[in-house]
């Protein structure tokens, strides 16, 4: 076979694609993993995982590493910061083209492009990304020292979030969709028993507001439909994930309704031979742990399906 | 103080100084080991083999040293991690903050340099 045909590509080389690229280069199938960014995915985003068995406390990015060198120990071929151009999944040999024109074929792929935060994509938020804008509080939360800032969502991270905003900011508002919160209770608690947080509920931001830096916003009151307008340092979102579903949606993959994968117990899409691990699949619970799962199970299936098992 | 990556990194003023003198075009990722650096670094590393005309370096966003970065006019708005600076001939030519996709990087690198 060619230099550019594989047992299996992964398209995704977060926690679910590098296991399921481990487990299939341990049954000797030959494996590409393509990621459009950086090998670990949302791993690489977190700053401590405290909660992955085995390891005691580790940064996402060490966990992420390790697990790429065990794929690549084990003879995974890896490209990372690729573009997909075009992807041809039900005919019998799958295969792949890149921005670069280059080719590459399987006989089974797996699925594991996972999931990212959510923007609002309301005018302004590209402009200020970066200044006054930004998704990772332990990584820019210094630079809001004495300011105000308001936290966007109701869920667990930006309840935990505004908490550890604090630390910095002057004052810190929730701003919900909702005139409740999808949190635990014990972090609505302690967003509300802290005296530099107050709440601004069933609203929506509308606008990003200022010239070279952020330097106001306009909400909207879901309920009066009035909107007004509040100066402020910085915007902190925190409004959930998106699954990385939106190149195969045009095409025979089947999707459900919040473009998440359906699968089966064994990770088998629709399709003969493609297969589908990790946060991008539809599922309650999307932790490391649960992607790692994924991948094992897609990786043991598909596995079978290589060798006619 | 240096951060551990696979770059090559700028530890002091002098030797960012050095750098600028001596190469027409210069990009300088300052920033920390964190979620939106990482990828950054990442991508630059990616990137040495294509723009063999560029030189790629990080330099600690905590090193004191770094206010060579962190002062310029064209940060003076930034608030997020890394600060990324381009230099040609010593003078800036484009500066983002935060988090870059290597389409992003790569856009900036074919334009000025
Ligand atoms: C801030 C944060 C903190 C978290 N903390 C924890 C924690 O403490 N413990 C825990 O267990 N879980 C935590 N999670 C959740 C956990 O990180 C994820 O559930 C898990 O990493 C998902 O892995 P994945 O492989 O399914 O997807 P991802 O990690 O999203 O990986 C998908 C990969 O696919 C790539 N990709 C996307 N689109 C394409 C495409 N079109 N073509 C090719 N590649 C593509 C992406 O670049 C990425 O590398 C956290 C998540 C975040 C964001």
């Amino acid at each position: 076979m060619s230099e550019n045909y594989f047992d299996s590509i992964i398209i995704g080389g977060g926690a679910a694609g590098l296991t399921a690229g481990i487990y299939l280069a341990r049954g000797k199938a030959s494996v590409l993993i393509l990621d459009t960014g950086t090998i670990g995915g949302q791993m690489v985003l977190t700053h401590q995982i405290a909660n992955y068995p085995g390891v005691e406390e580790s940064s996402g990015y060490q966990l992420s590493m390790t697990m790429k060198k065990q794929a690549e120990s084990f003879g995974c071929a890896i490209k990372s910061n690729i573009q997909i151009k075009n992807l041809s999944l039900v005919d019998e040999i799958k295969e792949v083209e890149l921005s670069d024109n280059s080719i590459f074929r399987s006989k089974t792929i797996i699925l594991a492009s996972g999931g990212r935060s959510r923007m609002l994509n309301i005018s302004g938020e590209k402009k200020f990304k970066g200044r006054g804008i930004s998704y990772c509080a332990t990584c820019d939360g210094d630079f809001f020292q004495d300011k105000e800032i308001i936290v966007v969502g109701g869920g667990n991270s930006a309840l935990e979030e505004a908490v550890s905003l604090t630390k910095y900011a002057s004052k810190v508002t929730i701003l919900h969709e909702f005139d409740h919160f999808q949190a635990f209770e014990h972090a609505v608690e302690e967003a509300r028993s802290n005296p530099k947080i107050d709440f601004i509920m069933k609203s929506h931001l509308t606008e990003f507001i200022g010239d070279q830096k952020l330097e106001g916003v306009k909400y909207k009151n879901l309920s009066t439909g009035e909107i007004s307008a509040k100066n402020i340092d910085g915007v902190f979102i925190f409004i959930g994930y998106e699954a990385n579903t939106e190149m195969f949606r045009d095409s025979e993959l089947k999707l459900n309704k919040w473009n998440e994968v359906p699968t089966n117990d064994m990770m088998e899409t629709n399709i003969d031979g493609v297969y589908a691990a990790g946060d991008l699949r539809q599922k309650r619970v999307r932790q490391v742990t649960t992607a790692v799962a994924d991948g094992t199970i897609a990786a043991v299936g598909a596995l079978g399906y290589i060798y006619g098992a | 103080m240096v951060l551990p990556t696979n770059l090559k990194h700028i530890a002091s003023a002098s030797e960012h100084a050095e750098i600028l003198k001596d190469h027409e075009n210069v990009m300088v990722c300052c920033g920390r080991m964190g979620p939106m650096c990482l990828p950054v670094y990442d991508i630059m590393g990616e990137l040495q083999e294509e723009y063999k005309h560029v030189e790629f370096r990080d330099m600690a966003f905590d090193n004191p040293e770094a206010g060579v970065i962190r002062n310029i006019p064209e940060a003076g708005s930034f608030m997020g991690l890394p600060f990324t600076v381009y230099y040609k001939n010593g003078k800036v030519v484009a500066a983002t903050s935060s988090i870059q996709t290597k389409e992003q990087v790569k856009e900036i690198l074919d334009r000025e340099f």
